[in-house]
């Protein structure tokens, strides 16, 4: 049995091949997903074993906020006077303390900012001297002396810096330029993963960092025989509560764990795309084995009056789908592989390089891959092979044997029905449902989603006339277009043809009507077939209409928002938003001094406990009054101009939440454990598409006192004389000290804010992308299996008298019709799906994605067009004879 | 050559034409030789057969299994090309064309009949009869489909698909969606091979009825020795040459000719 299924798989190789296609690209999302993040954990994980490899023990602030981003906590600095307490302490051998800061940028000799990717522009002290703790090797110049900076090999590399050159630092002020007193390198290979590093003496980075009198860390050495264990203990005695203590390898497994937690997140996003491509990839298997199975009814029915049992037959079939799978599998994995190995590539050239020869793969990402290739073909392979195993040995003399239906035949609809309704239950849910985990959430709405689509799948063979009776013109009159679009090109190849003497026909572009309409009862023969295809690429368009519909809803949302709330007509925003520096406060008060401008206000950003949990909270500075305006409950934009030290507003919602009034009190705890008493002034209802405030709003003198490193999310300023270059010009040259500052114009800044959207977008769209291909495959494979089974048709049609060219526009509108039935059906669902998830997230509403969604369409007829050109040249090249007496 | 048995009584289906008036021949083909395969291994399935079709009558080929009757039909019908010699079909050379002008040759000239019917299972009887004028691109002429499907039989079976119908009727339909273009020549392969013998003389009288009413000019490659009675004429194959050919015969000479033709 096991050669039989073999020599099978042999004869079948280019239907077995492109069936692995199905499950290949699956598994290596998979296994490149688990090298990639594993790499860039490692990565993280060697460079903070660097950092900590001499520090016994390590003080910082006590953190009590998380920055709810990123998930990171954030630590406050502590007085400088437990240095002296640590030194002192009688198992330290020698001590360091030290300032850090991730906004302090080195800028460019064009002027610009220097950064890599989104990562981090780091600033810190330097202090040499403990040998034991030093992770910096000089290698030109000197160590800086006061006024002085250092900077890291890539960094210099990049500005093109040599010693002794001035070179501009930016901190929380206008650019400064401090003479370059020597270039270092980090550990080894000064492999940051992209950070920029700038250095200075202690007492300069206090001042630049704004953190006079105060550290952010020390770190000690025990004296010999004391273990870092004693001596963290020793020091938790002996200093203030406010600082925490870790031994150096606490620290770094700790800020190893923080890292991955942020990569396990992408790691889980990455792995959900794998999970979407592996169900596409089973569609198509199914698919592929229940259409060969329904071919080969006499081969199992002959192997069945030969003898062999039921249980044979299933396990025939059972055996090739395994065989299939461990080989998709193992490519699978390799080609995961190759693609993390691309994309770290694609990481470097963005400047986030990873340490040399880091490739980590982990025995868990060769299992978790071949595991699921292989149970994902198996499990798909099931339904066919039970089916393969009804086939009566009778049905080896009948001509042209049927598969037998299935004994739950008659509940089909029923059922499909059924579970297109539980899944839409299941959906609501998770969407509408109180009290549910994050993850119950995510389970509830992707359990729903599958039953949907495995629902509306199944649903759809039944009706699958009518939808393709529906789409037939759409496809019919979107091919013609897209033919008079590429006339040009067909005029062109049909001359070199007809020069090389091929007979050619000239290419027109009227629709065919004859071939259109057997293509149109082509799709009908076999509804189960057509809908198993159609559903393939119903999943991925159906997701990149839903992708289409959150960002136009949520791009629609937040214009609506700029409109509704932005008076004024110019905004001072960060240049680079992939750099977590926002713009120095002291950009605004430049900009203020420029002749023209009436009203100024700019707006921070920070985090701090708000009723016990860690929360945005936000503070405004000038004339927000001009510039703002917003639907207040209680209070004014007025109120906003006069919040003084304790004054807050807040929005409605939050104002219910806990039950605010005017004046009632509001506590905000910042990183550094301040308490900050506040008493509510105004409550206000912000647009759908949310506003500049969040939880919690205060002026930002209170802010700038309490909270450490200040930066302006954005300045919003009101000019005499509107948008006019005059004015343009002014405020450039007055932020022309301050290289990651910009002055935009109302639209511009609109159109940078929605532009953050577009990499995330990007992101997402690439990886449906993956999906798609897959249901193009299966779509291929459908044809390429249709035809063997059509042979000696297309032979007559070809000899009464259809042309090859016929013959190809036969098999494309066939596959037209399937892509657009995939197309419709993706695009409903998408929508649904859409209006759902925008109901209920906040500050969105619905808007409709009108462009993208023209686009789906054409999409559509394309993947049609090109999943048809490799089967309608097969048909087309069909020897008519031959075709003729094909059995 | 063979002498005639005047004597033979004729059966009911014809009204064969009279050979003596020697009508305009619609293919001609010359020094045809098909030769298989390459080297020592290589068969010639046909070797310098020529012969010329006559317009308005029914020619049968006839000949035991590898004689090549069926290569000549596909030669001459230009589904398959020839090693040498040429075929002209209406006064078209047809053995150098390309594909496309060669498959729009025979969309205008040339209609099928196949052993296995070969209908389009999704269309309805009379889809399947007006699909070679569909693909054509050209109207469908309402009288005269009237009068094929009338004369064929079919009129109460026009919304019928293949699946609902006997093998006569769809080899019924088969030669109505032949002769829906009024083909220069009409090319049926063992057109009865797959039917009772009933129904067999049914569709052979069919055949004949098409000549006689529309004129139509037919090449039969068959088995059955009965198709001699409708026959015009009658040419035997042995070995990719043309040994024999009776006129207006009869099933027995056809009978003696074919084991004649065995003992060689």
């Amino acid at each position: 049995m096991i050669r039989i299924t073999l020599r099978g798989l042999l004869t079948r190789k280019l239907r077995s091949s492109l069936t692995a296609i199905a499950i290949v690209l699956g598994v290596a999302m998979v296994s490149g997903t688990y090298v990639l993040t594993d790499t860039i954990n490692h990565s993280f994980d060697s460079l903070y074993q660097q950092i900590y490899k001499g520090t016994d023990a390590y003080v910082s602030g006590r953190s009590i906020v998380k920055d709810n981003m990123s998930g990171m906590n954030l630590a406050p600095s502590f007085p400088q006077s437990v240095l002296g307490s640590v030194r002192s302490a009688s198992d330290v051998k020698s001590a360091v303390g030290g300032v850090q800061t991730l906004t302090c940028s080195v800028v460019g000799k064009n002027g610009k900012v220097i950064v890599n990717g989104g990562a981090p522009t780091i600033g810190v002290s330097i202090d040499n001297s403990v040998p034991e703790l030093s992770t910096v090797t000089l290698i030109s110049g000197a160590w800086p002396k006061a006024g002085e900076v250092v900077i890291d090999q890539g960094t210099a590399k990049k500005g093109g810096y040599t010693v002794g050159e001035r070179v501009g630092i930016l901190t929380s002020g206008p650019v400064r330029k401090m003479r370059l007193s020597g270039i270092f390198r980090f550990g080894q290979s000064n492999g940051m993963m992209g950070a920029t590093l700038a250095g200075f003496d202690l007492t300069t980075a206090q001042r630049l960092f704004d953190r006079s009198g105060e550290l952010d860390y020390i770190a000690a050495v025990a004296k010999p025989g004391v273990s870092p264990a004693r001596l963290v203990k020793q020091l938790r005695s002996e200093l203030p509560k406010s600082v925490t203590l870790r031994t150096g390898t606490q620290e770094a497994s700790k800020a190893t764990a923080d890292t991955s937690k942020q990569i396990s997140a992408i790691q889980y996003f990455l792995l959900a795309f794998a999970g979407i491509a592996l169900f596409v990839g089973s569609f198509v298997i199914i698919n592929t084995l229940s259409i060969t199975v329904a071919q080969r009814t006499r081969e199992f029915a002959t192997l069945r009056t030969l003898g062999s049992s039921r249980v044979q037959v299933l396990g025939s079939i059972l055996i090739e789908a395994l065989i299939v799978g461990v080989l998709a599998s193992i490519t699978g994995l390799l080609l995961g592989f190759g693609l993390a190995m691309g994309l770290m590539s694609l990481f470097k050239s963005l400047g986030l390089e990873l340490p040399k020869n880091a490739f980590v793969v982990e025995p868990r990402t060769i299992y978790v891959a071949l595991l699921v290739g292989i149970l994902v073909t198996l499990f798909a392979s099931i339904r066919p092979a039970l089916r393969a195993t009804r086939v009566p040995p009778i049905a080896a003399v009948r001509e042209g044997a049927v598969l037998p239906p299935s004994r739950f035949h008659r509940f089909r609809t029923a059922g499909s029905l059924g579970l297109t309704v539980l899944g839409f239950a299941l959906l609501l849910l998770g969407l509408f449902a109180n009290g549910l985990t994050t993850s119950q959430i995510l389970l509830t709405l992707g359990g729903g989603a599958v039953l949907i689509f495995i629902g509306v799948a199944l649903v759809s063979a039944r009706v699958i006339k009518p939808i393709a009776t529906a789409v037939h013109p759409v496809g019919m009159v979107a091919v013609a277009l897209l033919s008079i679009v590429v006339w040009p090109f067909s005029f062109l190849f049909w001359l070199i043809r007809k020069a090389l003497r091929r007979g050619p026909e000239f290419p027109g572009v009227m629709p065919d009507r004859a071939m259109n309409r057997l293509a149109l009862e082509n799709s009908g023969r076999s509804p189960e077939r057509t809908a198993s295809s159609s559903a393939a690429l119903m999943i991925g368009l159906a997701l990149v209409t839903l992708v289409a519909v959150l960002a136009a809803s949520i791009i629609g949302s937040f214009k609506g928002a700029v409109d509704a709330i932005f008076t004024g007509n110019y905004a001072v925003t960060p240049v680079s938003q992939t750099s977590v520096t926002g713009v120095p406060v002291a950009a605004a008060k430049a900009v203020a001094r420029v002749p023209g401008v009436e009203a100024i206000s700019s707006v921070r950003a920070g985090f701090g406990l708000v009723y016990g949990k860690s929360d945005m909270v936000n503070a405004v500075d000038g004339q927000p009054s001009r510039v703002f305006r917003l639907d207040w409950k209680i209070g004014s934009e007025k109120t906003l101009d006069s919040l003084g030290s304790n004054g807050a507003i807040v929005p409605e919602r939050f104002a219910d939440k806990h039950h605010l009034r005017l004046n009632s009190p509001l506590t905000v705890v910042t990183p550094s454990g301040k308490t900050l008493d506040l008493r509510v002034k105004g409550i206000f209802k912000p647009p759908t598409g949310g506003s500049a405030f969040g939880d919690v709003t205060f002026s930002a003198r209170t802010f700038d006192a309490n909270f450490q490193d200040p930066s302006n999310m954005y300045t919003l300023l009101k000019m005499s004389g509107g948008e006019n270059a005059a004015n343009s010009k002014a405020l450039d040259k007055a932020l022309a000290a301050f290289p990651n500052a910009q002055a935009q114009t109302r639209k511009q800044f609109v159109d940078s804010q929605i532009a953050q959207l577009n990499p995330i977008l990007m992101v997402l769209y690439v990886l449906l992308v993956f999906s798609i291909f897959i249901s193009v495959v299966g779509i291929i494979v459908m044809l390429v299996l249709t035809i063997y089974e059509r042979t000696r048709e297309i032979g007559m049609l070809r000899a009464i008298g259809i042309t090859q060219r016929q013959t190809r526009r036969m098999i494309r509108h066939e596959a037209v019709i399937t892509a657009l039935i995939g197309g419709a059906l993706g695009i409903g669902l998408g929508l649904i799906f859409g209006v759902l998830l925008v109901h209920r997230m906040p500050y969105v509403s619905f808007y409709l994605p009108v462009s993208q969604l023209i686009l789906c369409g054409i999409a559509a007829v394309l993947i049609g067009i090109v999943a048809a050109i490799l089967p309608a040249r097969r048909a087309a090249r069909l020897n008519v004879l031959e075709a003729l007496q094909y059995e | 050559m063979q002498t005639q048995i005047e004597s033979e009584p004729r059966v009911s289906y014809s009204s064969r034409r009279d050979s003596e008036l020697v009508p305009r021949s619609v293919v001609q083909a010359r020094n045809l030789t098909r030769r298989f395969g390459r080297g020592e291994t290589s068969v010639d399935a046909l070797r310098d057969v020529s012969l010329d079709v006559p317009a308005g009558r029914l020619t049968a080929i006839m000949g035991p299994s590898g004689s090549g009757k069926s290569t000549l039909m596909h030669i001459l019908a230009g589904l398959d090309r020839p090693t040498s010699g040429t075929v002209e079909i209406d006064g078209t050379e047809i053995t150098t064309l390309d594909d496309t002008p060669l498959t729009k040759l025979r969309r205008e000239h040339v209609g099928f009949i196949f052993q296995f019917f070969n209908l389009l299972p999704m269309l309805t009887a009379r889809e399947n009869i007006v699909l070679p004028l569909e693909i054509a691109g050209e109207k469908v002429e309402a009288a005269w489909l009237e009068q094929l499907v009338g004369s064929v039989g079919l009129a109460e079976r026009l919304s019928h698909r293949p699946a609902e119908m006997s093998g006569g009727q769809q080899q019924r339909v088969a030669i109505a969606r032949s002769l829906i273009t009024r083909p220069t020549v009409l090319f049926a392969d063992e057109p009865t091979g797959n039917l009772d013998s009933m129904t067999g003389g049914d569709i052979l009288a069919l055949l004949r009825h098409s000549v006689d009413a529309f004129d139509q000019t037919i090449v039969m490659v068959t088995h059955d020795a009965r198709a001699a009675t409708v026959a015009d004429r009658v040419l035997f194959l042995a070995d990719g040459q043309i040994v024999k050919q009776l006129t207006d015969t009869t099933p027995e000479e056809v009978h003696l000719a074919i084991s004649e033709l065995g003992k060689e």
